[in-house]
């Protein structure tokens, strides 16, 4: 039996980026899944990113319900008719401890599928001296088409150096 | 490197169909994950399973759930089912997004389960993740998926896997 859970491409930025794109995903796998250690060079303790699906930047096919604790307290937020996926701000900027970045699961399931893609999102940033962040995300983007590229920026910032971007993808079959 | 994640079943349903069932699951893996995107026929949905077929009250389960505008925790014990999809809002046309992996589901042990359901509706959704346990130390052969209401189905084209998880 193959196996199944196989990269597609991945690297650790040797240099600070504003983004990281996949571009041409192939179609042959079920499911993708994108795993990222992230920090931003933002002069914040934490940092929006944002995700854009097949280069869509302008129609507002994107939403997301949001589940959130910060170490004191839990909540539930949502974003509706928005262009790509703004997961909201969560991961490690400059002024978190040094070397501190944070972890970042997207699953896409069924991502070939002619029908509109759920997924789900996944992020922790924990700093050990001011607030820390468990989200995790329901997102949708609607529209039918495959999707054969995935761009994921800073709001107005750059990852920075050592931050990596690994898609797998997943067969079942 | 030996091959640590595989497809043991897929099920696509041609027709509606209230459950979706995987059986004689080998007892080769160390870990089990199921994904599904399921369709709902109707805008409330709820989606629970049952292992090896036991209908008993020997299931409990503890969950975090946000709606979009508040966040809850509560917990069910000597139920029926795992709860792992509550989604009053549903539509037909845009999928969920459920994973459930059980682990050492060979072992001897009583069975834990992790859980999470991503459902957004641009306008409304959940988010959820469940702890589940089901007291019953045999190895698990069979997972069923299913809606507790009889009347609510899952749609065609609602596709499930079942992949099996090597530790060695």
């Amino acid at each position: 039996m193959p196996s199944t859970y196989t990269l597609i491409k991945g690297e650790t930025l040797a240099s600070s980026a504003a983004s990281y794109t996949f571009t041409a995903i192939p179609s042959t796998f079920t499911d993708l899944v994108l795993r990222m250690s992230i920090r931003t060079g933002a002069a914040t303790n934490f940092s929006a990113i944002y995700i854009e699906y097949n280069g869509d930047s302008t129609n507002t096919f994107g939403s997301n319900t949001w589940l959130e604790g910060n170490g004191a307290s839990a909540s539930s937020s949502r974003y509706s008719n928005i262009t790509g996926f703004d997961p909201s701000t969560s991961v490690n900027a400059s002024t978190t401890t040094a070397s501190t970045f944070s972890n970042v699961e997207l699953y896409l399931p069924s991502y070939t599928a002619s029908q509109n893609k759920p997924f789900s999102f996944f992020n922790a940033m924990e700093n050990n001296s001011t607030t820390g962040y468990l989200k995790t995300h329901a997102g949708l983007y609607r529209t039918n088409s495959a999707i054969s590229q995935i761009k994921v920026q800073t709001q107005a910032n750059t990852f920075v150096t050592g931050s990596s971007f690994y898609l797998y993808g997943i067969k079942n079959s | 490197m030996p091959a640590t994640y595989d497809p043991i079943a897929t099920t696509t349903l041609g027709s509606a169909n209230n459950s979706i069932t995987f059986s004689s699951i080998p007892s080769t893996y160390t870990d089990l994950r199921v994904i599904i995107t399921p369709l709902a026929n109707a805008t409330v949905y709820y989606m629970a399973i049952q292992l090896n077929g036991d209908t008993g009250s020997n299931y409990s389960f503890t969950s975090l759930y946000g709606n979009g505008s508040s966040a809850t925790s509560n917990s069910q014990t000597s139920q029926t089912e795992i709860g792992i999809i509550w989604f009053n809002g549903a539509t037909t046309t845009i999928p969920a997004f459920a994973t459930i992996d059980l682990f050492s589901y060979a072992g001897s042990t009583n069975k834990t389960v992790l859980a999470t359901n991503s459902a957004d509706n641009n306008g409304s959704g959940t988010v959820e993740r469940h702890v589940g346990l089901w007291r019953n130390t045999a190895a698990i052969t069979s997972i069923k998926l299913f809606d507790t209401s009889t009347g609510r189905q899952m749609k065609a084209g609602t596709t499930a896997t079942l992949y099996g998880i090597k530790n060695a």
